[in-house]
């Protein structure tokens, strides 16, 4: 024992000269270029506040945590509960099982209303349906596209994302591309199958499917980078996702293949990598939209009974083109992470 | 390459005894190439050898010096986290929050560097200090609590996964950090952890350059100095080795904390070379660490391995991953070919080292 306290103070005494060191040395060595300093900006968007009584309102997705993506779906919706004068209850999880019980929750704790993901469809059937037969209004965002209507939902906020994928596919017709490869970072993710099937649909050259692990970057690039050198016939890459994309260009760029970007999704840096060239461009669903919406549609059907698409069709949110022409508009926006 | 040819060799040329002279077996020393093929890394260097002859064969744009550069970073970024978590594994511990330790590593300096506005260097540091202290909170309550590893890991990889996203959206407000490549010391930074350079025409990263040096050093300490003994001690026995006088609680501690300074090393690299990190990454990856150290053949249950080992094993690891995609094979079945691959490799080298010791 007597050895461990030795060795603890002696572990002390360095670290807090280490933190004394470090303290004196902050005061000289301030960045004078870029930092938080650089980013001053205007605050988040506001417009006052409604005055309607109180209302809880759960938001559960299938969302992985830490996902930029998701994160401008919650804000979106975070400020539509702000205006709105409603409680909001986020929770995500990747697994649909995990995902029923987060529905079963909000079904628990009484809410007003449920705004939910059915990534997997059938899964989410039966407690769907306990929360419309418990008189919760329900509504459907950004997964969903085929099953809302059957379900029960009232309205639904999203992207095809077959259709945001041929979209994309035409698009690419229009650019001259012969060969594209479609980068998914998530096997098995149906959505992101969804986009690449769209691609391969309407595109008229040919696509070939390339599974990275989208948890380790340094592994994203060198597997594309490796598919590159397979098959120099490549001259379009095709990313589901922005940071995938920023990546997939540092491969580009090493490699030296002539192969263009285009990505769905958008960030702040993806922004600025279209601003410079080396991303074509980007296919937006509007996330912030998403949530927005679809919080913002259960206000209104408790304080005035309208609903979206008459609960017929769906409100699409997307597919929305990014490119050299219209992104200093975006660009704003993006900075703050809305867009 | 020398070696190869003889270890080959010594495989298919049956155990001949020495011409004309009748000894007893017991007291001969056993030829060299056997003697070198019961070293715990010959196995997997093998294996390796096959995994990369396989692939010159089967997928031609391999054989280009480009790619090998390429498959070569792949395994750095893998093999500079395995060399520690290997030391520690012959130590006797595991330690599961080594992956997202690396992500962690990254957003602090990021984010000290761009929420100060100072110069990332400042943010590098205090990256180090955090990864380090993560270390010794691992190793330290380890020792406190005589827990498993297991047990003590597990719950700082997940703590460590909630405070990674939880921190940063409390100060970015968004779930990945900002870009810091237009701040000062960015490029010194950059040339430290993420720059290239060119051998021949082939642009090689030196990550590989500094996971070799760590190899290196990391063999030089385990064989000749003490701290390298009393990592085998507390690995093999640790009541022994306290018996005889060897501090088991600095030498856990330390390996956690050497651990610690691995993933502040990677994370620094990704940092330096992707600009932003995005906080939910890193996970699974403690999981390949202690693959290429099993692969290297570190045993599970500690006191034995080598550091050279990790180093064939990430390599393989890296070839592998990266093979499959140079020979254009369906992308669907990616996962199964690498755990087929991986598999046999392992067979491989467990079959070497049980031909070359059985007497």
């Amino acid at each position: 024992m007597n050895r461990t306290a030795r060795s603890r103070s002696r572990k002390i005494a360095p670290a807090v000269a280490v933190a004394a060191a470090a303290t004196l040395i902050l005061a000289g060595c301030s960045s004078s270029s870029g930092g938080k300093k650089a980013e001053e900006e205007a605050g988040d968007i506001s417009a006052g506040k409604a005055d309607t009584p109180r209302m809880t309102v759960a938001m559960i997705t299938h969302a992985p945590s830490g996902d930029t993506f998701w994160d401008t779906i919650r804000k979106g919706a975070e400020a539509a509960a702000a205006k709105d004068n409603l409680k909001l209850i986020y929770s995500n999880d990747e697994s649909a099982a995990d995902q029923a019980a987060l529905v079963q929750n909000a079904i628990d704790q009484k809410v007003d209303g449920i705004a939910v993901t059915l990534a997997k469809p059938d899964a989410m059937k039966e407690v769907v349906a306990k929360a419309v037969k418990a008189g919760i209004p329900v509504v459907g965002l950004n997964a969903g596209m085929s099953d809302w209507k059957e379900q029960g939902l009232l309205s639904f906020f999203g992207q095809d994302e077959a259709v945001s994928g041929q979209a994309l596919g035409t698009k690419l017709n229009s650019t001259g591309a012969q060969h594209a490869l479609c980068v998914v970072q998530v096997q098995g993710a149906v959505n992101l199958e969804q986009r690449c099937a769209g691609v391969e649909k309407n595109f008229k050259g040919k696509t070939t499917k390339l599974y990275v692990n989208g948890a380790d970057m340094p592994s994203v690039k060198s597997t594309i980078t490796a598919k590159l050198k397979q098959d120099s016939s490549i001259d379009e890459v095709v990313t589901l996702a922005a940071p995938i994309a920023l990546t997939a260009a540092q491969s580009v760029d090493e490699t030296g293949s002539k192969a263009k970007i285009a990505t769905f999704d958008l960030n702040k840096e993806l922004i600025s990598a279209i601003k410079g060239g080396s991303i074509e461009f980007a296919v937006d669903q509007q996330p912030y939209l998403q949530g927005y919406l679809s919080v913002d549609s259960l206000w209104l059907y408790k304080n005035n009974g309208n609903y979206s698409g008459g609960g017929e069709a769906p409100i699409l949110t997307g597919p929305a083109f990014v490119d050299k022409a219209n992104v200093d508009t975006v660009a704003a926006f993006a900075a703050k992470g809305t867009r | 390459m020398s070696m190869t040819q003889q270890a080959a060799a010594a495989v298919t040329t049956p155990p001949a005894p020495g011409p004309g002279t009748e000894k007893d077996g017991r007291t001969t020393e056993r030829p060299l190439a056997i003697r070198l093929l019961a070293r715990p890394e010959i196995g997997v260097f093998l294996g390796a050898v096959a995994v990369w002859v396989f692939f010159l064969i089967s997928a031609p744009p391999v054989r280009d010096g480009g790619s090998m550069a390429n498959i070569l970073y792949q395994s750095s970024t893998i093999g500079i986290m395995a060399l520690p978590v290997a030391l520690l594994m012959i130590g006797g511990e595991f330690d599961l929050s080594a992956g997202v330790g690396v992500i962690a590593s990254a957003l602090t300096a990021s984010m000290v560097a761009y929420q100060l506005s100072m110069n990332v260097w400042v943010g590098v540091i205090v990256a180090l200090v955090a990864s380090l202290g993560i270390g010794f909170l691992n190793g330290w309550l380890l020792m406190r609590t005589g827990l498993p590893s297991f047990l003590v890991t597990l719950g700082t990889f997940l703590i460590l996964q909630g405070v990674n996203l939880a921190v940063t959206k409390l100060i970015t407000g968004n779930v990945a950090t900002d870009d810091i490549s237009d701040m000062d010391g960015f490029s010194q930074a950059k040339a430290l952890f993420s720059s290239s350079f060119d051998v021949g025409v082939v642009q090689v990263k030196i990550t590989v350059v500094w996971w070799l040096a760590f190899a290196a050093l990391a063999t030089w300490v385990l064989l000749r100095t003490k701290y390298g003994n009393w990592i085998f001690a507390v690995g093999g026995n640790k009541d022994s080795a306290r018996a005889v006088g060897v501090p088991v609680a600095f030498t856990k501690i330390s390996l956690f904390m050497l651990v610690g300074f691995g993933a502040w090393f990677v994370g620094m690299h990704q940092l330096f070379a992707f600009n932003t990190v995005q906080s939910g990454e890193g996970v699974g990856q403690e999981l390949i660490y202690i693959a290429a150290a099993v692969i290297g053949g570190c045993l599970l249950t500690g006191g034995s391995g080598s550091a050279i080992g990790p180093v064939f094993g990430a390599f393989m690891f890296g070839m592998v991953q990266q093979g499959i995609v140079y020979a254009g094979w369906n992308p669907d079945w990616f996962k199964a070919f690498l755990g087929v691959m991986l598999l046999g490799a392992t067979l491989i080298n467990l079959w070497v080292s049980r031909a070359a010791t059985r007497r």
